[in-house]
């Protein structure tokens, strides 16, 4: 059998959050799979191996949490998901349902609207010239559009941010980050509790049709509530860091720009592509359900394994030229949304959001300036800027 | 190895040397197919890998799981009797020679 490499770093570190690009490489350069002994924990960095761990699901289970924690040891945070900490075949059902809500035919509907409101809000940071791409855009796009399509009300939406940053702060270690998130949590988590509930959510939206569900069977009455909350909890703050990255790295690689402007149509996989350079998800976890071997190393069972999705996504061994962001690049199968029975519900509402604010700055817009420093926002989870000051001016 | 005729929307017909197991989606993307899009990787959720199927073939082919036949209404170049997602098609000895149309788009 193989010796399992230690490493002596933190992933869920500041450090470490600054610039994972090193770290990522060392991860994946020391074998296939790797110990990381401050947290107790195996780590998978290179393609291959984090691929494979995302489409075995049974063996790398979800149902003992997502996070470090583990549920068969420690009383989840919250009630657990029955969609994201779930396995087949309990989880297929559930899914069954999201992915109907969130089907491309309903993408279809949503288009024209999403279009609209992208083409307005760029309109809008033309008249400003100067903004900060993070709040005024990334932040402001979403919640322009996202918490109407799910049906909310307009009241304490300030609320969905920081729940959102809380639930992926969660998934990390009890370090500084989780334990002040959890901390602050009362409120927001009330907020989220009563807006899973029928009777606020509007009729049409993602949450009224998920509680149409189960009118017709498909969950129970008190399961509509917990799919709701999924799509609160996962659905802005992943797309925010989405939009975020497309827009960071479009202002940073002028050719890229330039290519995306000579061709608009390239909107949809510029952003698909900045999904895979930046990987807003870094990080998951799974957990062993029996002794396994991973690169001809054994592993036994209920250990955690840590997916390093975002130093997959820049495996030399699988992507030509990993460290460039190319508009052009063939980007399926990057695991930025994941891979497999749990692969991101809601990632055609992901792309429909990103393809269309890159159409609109496409279309609309001659050059952006990145205009001051760029400063991070740090989560255990997630990967993304708290302000991004630009400069843009009309086509 | 199974032969796969892919028709582009100009007519066009290529044909590609296929791995028993794999996708015809898999097939196409890594030949490079550009009108396979496969946004989804093969997850059955984006339906950016749709093909109309030859009549001749259609019903060598598995049936389909309920979960595509919802995802068909979805696609982008309007849903036809022979139309399937291509990463739900795995290449068998029996398909040598299966004929594969490509829409215009897919999204």
């Amino acid at each position: 059998m193989t010796e399992i490499p230690s490493l002596d770093l933190d992933p869920f570190s500041i450090e470490f959050f600054e610039n994972p690009h090193p770290a990522h490489e060392m991860l994946r350069e020391a074998g296939p799979v790797v110990r990381l002994d401050k947290w107790n924990i195996y780590g998978v960095a290179r393609y291959a191996e984090v691929h494979a761990v995302l489409n075995d699901p049974l063996t790398f289970c979800s149902s003992r949490g997502v996070g470090l924690s583990d549920f068969a040891k420690e009383t989840p945070w919250r009630p657990q998901s029955i969609i994201l900490e779930a396995d087949p075949p309990e989880h297929t059902r559930t899914r069954a349902v999201l992915n109907r809500v969130l089907s491309p035919t309903v993408m279809k509907q949503l288009r024209g609207s999403f279009a609209a409101a992208a083409e307005a809000r760029v309109d809008q940071l033309l008249a400003k010239g100067s903004f900060d791409a993070i709040a005024d855009l990334a932040e402001a796009y979403p919640l322009s559009v996202f918490p109407d399509a799910l049906g909310l009300k307009p009241e304490g939406r300030e609320n969905l941010l920081p729940y959102a940053g809380l639930v992926f702060n969660a998934f990390g270690p009890p370090n500084q980050l989780r334990q002040d998130a959890i901390a602050r949590s009362a409120p927001h988590q009330a907020y989220v509790a009563d807006q899973c509930q029928r009777e606020n959510l509007a009729p049409g939206g993602f949450g009224a049709c998920i509680h149409a569900q189960a009118d017709a069977g498909d969950i129970t009455p008190a399961e509509a509530p917990l799919l709701v909350r999924s799509l609160l909890s996962a659905g802005l703050d992943t797309t925010v860091n989405g939009i975020g990255a497309a827009v960071y790295c479009l202002a940073r690689f002028p050719d890229q720009w330039a290519r995306l402007r000579n061709d608009p149509t390239l909107a949809r996989n510029a952003f698909e592509e900045a999904v895979r350079f930046e990987s807003p998800v870094q990080t998951f976890f799974r957990t062993t359900t029996k002794e396994v071997e991973i690169g001809g190393a054994r592993i036994g069972e209920g250990e955690k394994i840590l997916m390093f999705l975002a130093a997959a996504n820049r495996d030399p061994r699988r992507w030509d030229n990993p460290d460039q962001y190319d508009v052009t690049r063939r980007t399926s199968g990057h695991v930025g949304y994941g891979s497999g029975v749990h692969m991101c519900v809601g990632q055609l509402v992901a792309r429909l959001e990103g393809e269309s604010v890159l159409t609109a700055l496409a279309k609309r817009v001659g050059s952006i300036e990145i205009t001051g420093p760029a400063t991070r926002r740090f989560n255990n989870t997630l990967r993304g800027l708290e302000s991004l000051p630009v400069s843009i001016k009309a086509a | 190895m199974p032969i796969i005729h892919f028709i582009h929307p100009d007519k066009r017909s290529e044909s590609i040397k296929a791995t028993n197991g794999d996708s015809v989606m898999q097939v196409a993307t890594g030949h490079g197919v550009d009108e396979i899009v496969a946004e989804c990787g093969g997850n059955a959720m984006c339906a950016t890998c749709h093909v109309y199927v030859d009549e001749n073939w259609l019903p060598r082919l598995a049936a389909m799981s309920a979960d595509e036949n919802e995802l068909l209404d979805g696609v982008a170049a309007g849903r036809q009797p022979n139309s399937r997602l291509s990463c739900q098609i795995k290449v068998t000895p029996e398909l040598d020679g299966l004929v594969v149309r490509l829409p215009d788009r897919q999204i």
